[in-house]
């Protein structure tokens, strides 16, 4: 059912190599991991590529198919003509080790200059407490799935090695803009740091980071511009300034504050036996979720046990009402 | 070809970077020890980034009534009472606090309204009990764990001046062999995918994190990395598996376009209105309702389809029987030739609902299937089938320090590659918190092990040159068999022959050809050189999967009855006989699998005086009940 | 975790291939028309801001955007209406006061910067395309770390849309009472789309609520914020189309200034 597509594969690795031509058998529905595992399979076992989850979750497959950097399992075959030649090439701006699969470290290197989370001092674990908006943007960056496309297709690196020293990458600056605008994060030199350390300055926001990110995180417009206009604020902004003085406040350090606090929570509220039963839960459109409805009962496994009848026999209770004087055989009987 | 290997000295070597792996590592790196963490893909790539749903952990932030005794009956139940329940207690009491520990993290869960982290409802959780970050609480999960190990480096920068100072990350790793001095874990004999350059870890406590075993089947949901290796590296040391049997199948994994094959397909898709077709078009659930359950399901289409606007008067669709149930169905349909040519069969939302309503109700759905597969699924049915997702069995652990069983000592193992915590089958949403709960308690227990010796264990070089050649050796056959055939034939033998439903007569069959796998395995070649050569790498992993596919072969055919992840179609029922064993799989020193069954441990009296007697009369054996009664008398 | 850092003989070598760009499909399409569009624009504006003349239709009292305020000795009886400080000297425009600004806002917005580095400095020209240039240093030193000042430039065109819109208000206005016509809508246009487009600033944005790092605490801001992020992912489409109707306004002015055609009035 299949048909045979022209494909081309840079083999080699760092010693050199050259761009070969493979003809492929191409089933409908595929993507091209997919042709590269076929590729694998039929004819050269020992082409190098990574991948692991091929569902576009852990972005390891990264690659460039005719000159885009992309995740070879989210592109699809049928985004192709039918007769065009697909070329794949490994990530250009990494050291090459081997045919698809490039030494992606000086991402994890820039990873580990990045100031860590600080957490809140006299916080404790279980008391934290941050409102959904608060988190919101943050929660957008923690998408990222570290594919390394926005780092390849930087140009500050991808054409200019000699920048690497100096700049961090679109996947460092969504880093601190998340730590940045983190609820609790204790750290406030994350601006400084950005501009000093991670060479923010070198990004001109030509924006191919966002173009090339397969989580669709708007690293420009949400963290990257954010950033510099944080730095902005910090170093040059006169209204900024005047607002500190006239209104005494200063929201751009301000700090990490836990919130409405504190109830101390340590492992579930006590336990008793004697708890009311529940009706089955629904969601908010009415229904039960279809994971309950596909159990026997309905209504989730019953606290009880599921073939327990109620109310039940008197004599099977094992409840003995505190004494008190108006102790009746009818309070005994409700719950 | 050089044959240098690089030493390395540490004191405990995490195999594994997922959720249990990391969190080890941390723990180790905490307790003061030099701790190396084995990658098999590169650092943050792991499993556990699949994992959607969330975390489970009991602590009623929505629900104030939730609490550790309902999980653990939660968790026991759903693994049909064969749990360690020693492991099901721990994981609930522990959870919650480990999942507060990665707020501190830096993790950033969804909220609540009054500003504490949000619980969801999950399947077999009586309460909201899943925290959880849209549908990426895996990716959550191993990214906090992954920049908390970053923040301990750079607390070691900060005093050493080297970031590997204490913790170290061997990203793109391999480990073929664990090393024993006597019967004491030794070192870890391994090599970097990346340039082919072997390497050996010495170190006293070796913790295993390396994940389940579903790449020995056609459809699974699992990545490459899941080829069984804790399994088999364990077994070789000298350590005991226990219940290999139980596997969980989800009925509904995307079977076309390949390129997806295996991935969840959620099971709102049929609560909301979804229907399975085989080719023929017909709506076959209603052939599949068995007795027990004919009281509530509908028998007509009509019925069925009443019964989405009017739950109350009319018996639920057949597409929402229990999950094994659905599953043997489509099995069935696809075994006697009504299935798509993918091998699934079509569960169709688009002729049911109108577009808009679909998009408005199954948005990731609709998403997936776009974006994956260029499907859309308002207009075209979805071909699904059972997908392998989850093995409940594993090395077997001493449940609270996480140390394996059996004669080996210095090695623990926690996560998916441990055994015993989630019994029969397991619950969503416990495998995030079992992670953490258990690669915590197992880097804790390697650090005090390491702290305990009075002597270091010694690698032998003999073992080291034994190991070397082994690794070598596919290598050395260029033309050998090929090692993708190899383990086409081994997924083909496991889906056809192991998969949802066992029949004594094919697991027979599958082990005989497990064998003459086996045979072509030591046969295996790889072409090429050794620098990231995927070829070599599957030829060595080809072992391990076959061993452990061996175990579950045996272990399936060994138990006759049928409990949770594992369904017999000789042996319908559950066997209250059968709940008090498990089947504890080994190997010998000439690499044949043996099993032997081993007593359940029994549950500790306050613990099972949380369940009611009927609900227990279903699972206990009579006597069980007496002795129970006894206690209750008390 | 380092990965290969630490292996002694991982090579440090990229993949050796030898065509600059894989790229198939038109990638230089888009910066072209960028080009074209921009060059094009900035020719048109520069002749009508050194024309001196058909700025002000002062029946309708219909001033052009490129003209206002008009503050040199030089601007037609009407047209000034705050003063005319400046001397006429033919390389001042009239609107010499506001332009520099106007031009600064434009040049250093976040959307433009892409715009013109890609299509006039093709630094890159387009993504996974070689940039044309040696060395690059990114605006971390001058002259391009002076595209920092931003947010003064959106605070100058805030005040300038001000005056825009007394404009077009004044433009109701015509001779004897109330009148309406076809400038006046155009007017109206012009300066609703300049807010949108100023309001829609990268700068507005952090101003209004993106500087907050709690936006619980501040509801009304967050609100606010809320409403420019969505303005905010609408900045390019606004960019080019506050081009279009502020030269579609110049043009129009100017035409009825010289008598090329009639405005077309509804009322009076």
């Amino acid at each position: 059912m299949g048909t045979k597509r022209h494909f081309r594969v840079w083999r080699g690795d760092e010693s050199g190599g050259d761009i070969q031509d493979y003809d492929v058998e191409v089933n409908e529905g595929e993507v091209v991991l997919d042709i590269i595992h076929r590729l694998q399979a039929t004819q050269t076992p020992d082409l190098a590529c990574r991948w692991n989850c091929k569902a576009g979750k852990c972005g390891s497959c990264s690659m460039e198919i005719n000159g885009k950097p992309k995740l070879g399992c989210m592109t699809r075959m049928s985004t192709f003509e039918e007769d065009e030649t697909v070329t794949i090439t490994p990530l250009r701006t990494f050291p090459i080790i081997r045919d698809l699969v490039t030494d992606v470290s000086f991402n994890y290197e820039k990873a580990r200059e990045t100031p860590a989370f600080a957490p809140p001092a006299g916080v404790a674990p279980g008391q934290y407490r941050m409102k959904q908006v608060d988190v919101e943007r943050s929660q957008e960056f923690r998408k990222c799935i570290e594919c390394f496309l926005c780092q390849n297709t930087c140009h500050v690196v991808r054409d200019h090695e000699e920048n690497k020293a100096a700049f961090s990458g679109p996947r460092f600056f969504i880093r601190a803009a998340e730590l940045d605008m983190h609820p609790l994060d204790a750290r406030t030199d994350r601006k400084d740091y950005a501009q000093a350390e991670q060479g923010l300055g070198f990004c001109n926001i030509t924006k191919c980071c966002t173009e090339v990110c397969p989580e669709h995180i708007k690293i420009t417009d949400n963290a990257i511009i954010p950033m510099k206009e944080r730095v902005v604020d910090r170093r040059y902004d006169p209204l900024v300034w005047l607002g500190r003085k006239i209104f005494r406040r200063d929201q751009l350090d301000e700090p990490a504050h836990a919130g409405a606090v504190p109830s101390v929570h340590t492992a579930g509220t006590p336990f008793t036996q004697a708890r009311p039963a529940e009706g089955a839960r629904v969601r908010d459109d009415g229904r039960m979720d279809v994971a309950e409805l596909a159990l026997p009962t309905q209504g989730g496994p019953s606290p009880f046990g599921d073939d327990q009848e109620f109310p039940l026999p008197l004599d099977h209770l094992n409840y003995t009402p505190p004494p008190t004087e108006k102790a009746t055989e009818k309070d005994t009987k409700g719950h | 070809m050089t044959t240098r290997i690089e030493r390395h000295h540490y004191d405990v070597v995490v195999i594994g970077a997922g959720g249990a792996g990391l969190r080890a590592a941390i723990e180790a790196r905490l307790a003061g020890k030099r701790t190396a963490i084995i990658s098999k893909s590169l650092f943050g790539k792991a499993h556990t980034v699949m994992a959607e749903g969330g975390a489970a952990a009991a602590m009623g932030n929505v629900n104030s009534k939730d609490n550790w005794m309902v999980h653990f009956r939660d968790t026991m139940r759903g693994g049909k009472f064969l749990n360690n329940f020693r492991m099901a207690e721990l994981h609930a009491k522990e959870a919650p606090e480990r999942i507060w520990e990665l707020e501190t993290y830096g993790a950033l869960f969804d909220r609540t309204k009054d500003g504490k982290i949000s619980q969801r409802n999950f399947g077999g959780h009586e309460y909201p009990r899943l925290a959880h970050v849209g549908d990426r609480t895996g990716l959550e999960l191993i990214r906090t764990l992954q920049q908390k190990i970053v923040s301990l480096q750079q607390e070691d920068f900060a005093e050493t001046g080297s970031y590997d100072a204490k913790i170290k990350v061997f990203a793109e790793t391999t480990i073929t062999e664990l090393l024993l001095d006597g019967d004491q874990v030794a070192g870890a004999f391994g090599y970097y995918r990346e340039s082919g350059e072997f390497l050996l870890l010495e170190a006293p406590a070796v913790v295993l994190a390396t994940g389940g075993v579903g790449r020995s089947y056609k459809v699974t949901s699992n990545s490459w990395e899941y080829t069984g290796d804790g399994h088999a590296l364990a077994l070789r040391a000298g350590a005991t598996l226990i219940n290999m049997e139980f596997l969980q199948f989800h009925p509904t994994g995307m079977v076309w376009p390949p390129s997806v094959k295996g991935i969840l397909v959620t099971e709102s898709v049929r609560g909301d209105g979804g229907v399975l077709r085989n080719s023929d078009g017909k709506r076959f659930m209603f052939n599949y309702v068995p007795d027990v359950f004919r009281k509530q399901y509908a028998d007509t289409e009509e019925e069925a389809d009443r019964w989405y606007d009017d739950p109350d008067n009319n018996r639920r669709p057949p597409e929402l029987l229990p999950r094994d149930e659905v599953a043997r169905a489509i099995n069935n349909e696809v075994k006697e030739g009504r299935g798509t040519k993918a091998g699934g069969v079509y569960l169709d939302v688009s002729t049911r609902m109108p577009a808009e309503k679909i998009i408005k109700r199954l948005p990731s759905m609709h998403h997936q299937f776009k974006e994956l597969a260029d499907v859309d699924i308002t207009k075209q049915p979805m071909e699904v089938g059972p997908t392998c997702h989850y093995v409940m069995g594993g090395v077997e652990v001493d449940p609270d320090s996480a140390a394996a069983s059996g004669t080996v000592t210095g090695l623990f193992a926690a996560g998916e590659v441990s055994g015993g915590m989630h019994g029969s089958n397991r619950l969503g949403g416990n495998s995030l918190s079992d992670l953490l709960v258990f690669g915590k308690r197992a880097g804790e227990h390697a650090s005090a092990y390491v702290d305990a010796l009075a002597k270091r264990p010694k690698v032998a070089t003999a073992d080291v040159e034994a190991a070397l050649d082994v690794a070598l050796a596919p290598l050395n056959r260029q033309s050998g068999e090929n090692p993708y055939t190899l383990q086409q034939d081994l997924q083909a033998v496991m889906g056809d022959l192991v998969g949802i439903i066992r029949r004594a007569g094919e697991l027979t069959d599958a082990l005989k050809r497990l064998q003459e796998i086996k045979q072509r395995v030591t046969n295996v070649g790889a072409v090429g050189g050794r620098r990231y050569n995927p070829g070599w790498h599957l030829a060595l992993d080809l072992r391990n999967m076959l061993v452990v596919s061996e175990c579950t072969a045996k272990a399936a055919l060994e138990r006759e009855e049928s409990r949770g992840g594992h369904t017999r179609e000789d042996f319908p029922g559950m066997n209250p006989q059968w709940r008090k064993v498990n089947l504890v799989c080994s190997l010998d020193k000439s690499g044949d699998v043996h099993l032997e069954r081993k007593p359940l441990p029994k549950m500790r009296g306050e613990l099972i005086s949380l369940f009611e007697r009927t609900e227990l009369s279903k699972y206990l054996t009579d006597d069980e009940l007496t002795e129970f009664d006894a206690l209750e008398a008390k | 975790m380092t990965t290969t850092a630490t292996r002694p003989d991982a090579g440090r070598a990229r993949a050796a291939i030898a065509a600059k760009t894989l790229r198939t499909d038109r990638w230089w399409f888009p910066p072209l028309i960028t080009f074209v569009g921009l060059a094009a624009w900035v020719t048109y504006a520069t002749v009508r801001v050194f024309m001196h003349k058909w700025y002000y239709v002062d029946e309708f009292h219909y001033l052009t955007p490129f003209y206002s305020p008009c503050i040199t000795d030089r601007c037609v009886e009407g047209s000034a209406e705050f003063g005319t400080p400046l001397p006429s000297f033919w390389l001042i425009p009239e609107a010499a006061f506001t332009l520099p600004f106007l031009l600064l806002f434009r040049l250093t917005c976040y959307y433009y910067r892409k715009a013109y580095y890609r299509a006039f400095w093709l630094s890159p020209p387009a993504c996974a395309v070689p940039d044309a240039h040696q060395k690059y240093s990114g605006e971390t030193r001058f002259p391009l770390i002076f595209q920092n000042i931003h947010r003064y430039a959106f605070y100058a065109a805030g005040i300038i849309s001000l005056i825009n819109t007394w404009d077009a208000i004044r433009a109701f206005h015509s001779g004897n009472g109330f009148g309406f016509g076809l400038g006046n809508i155009v007017l109206v246009g012009n300066v609703v789309m300049l807010w949108l487009y100023t309001l829609s600033c990268h700068s507005c944005r952090h101003i209004a609520g993106g500087r907050l790092k709690h936006f619980s605490a501040h509801p009304v801001r967050y609100r606010f914020w809320t409403f420019v992020s969505k303005l905010n992912t609408r900045h390019m489409l606004l960019a080019w189309i506050t081009l279009g109707t502020l030269a579609l306004t110049d043009f129009y002015v100017m035409a009825v200034a010289a008598d090329w055609f009639p405005d077309l009035r509804f009322v009076g």
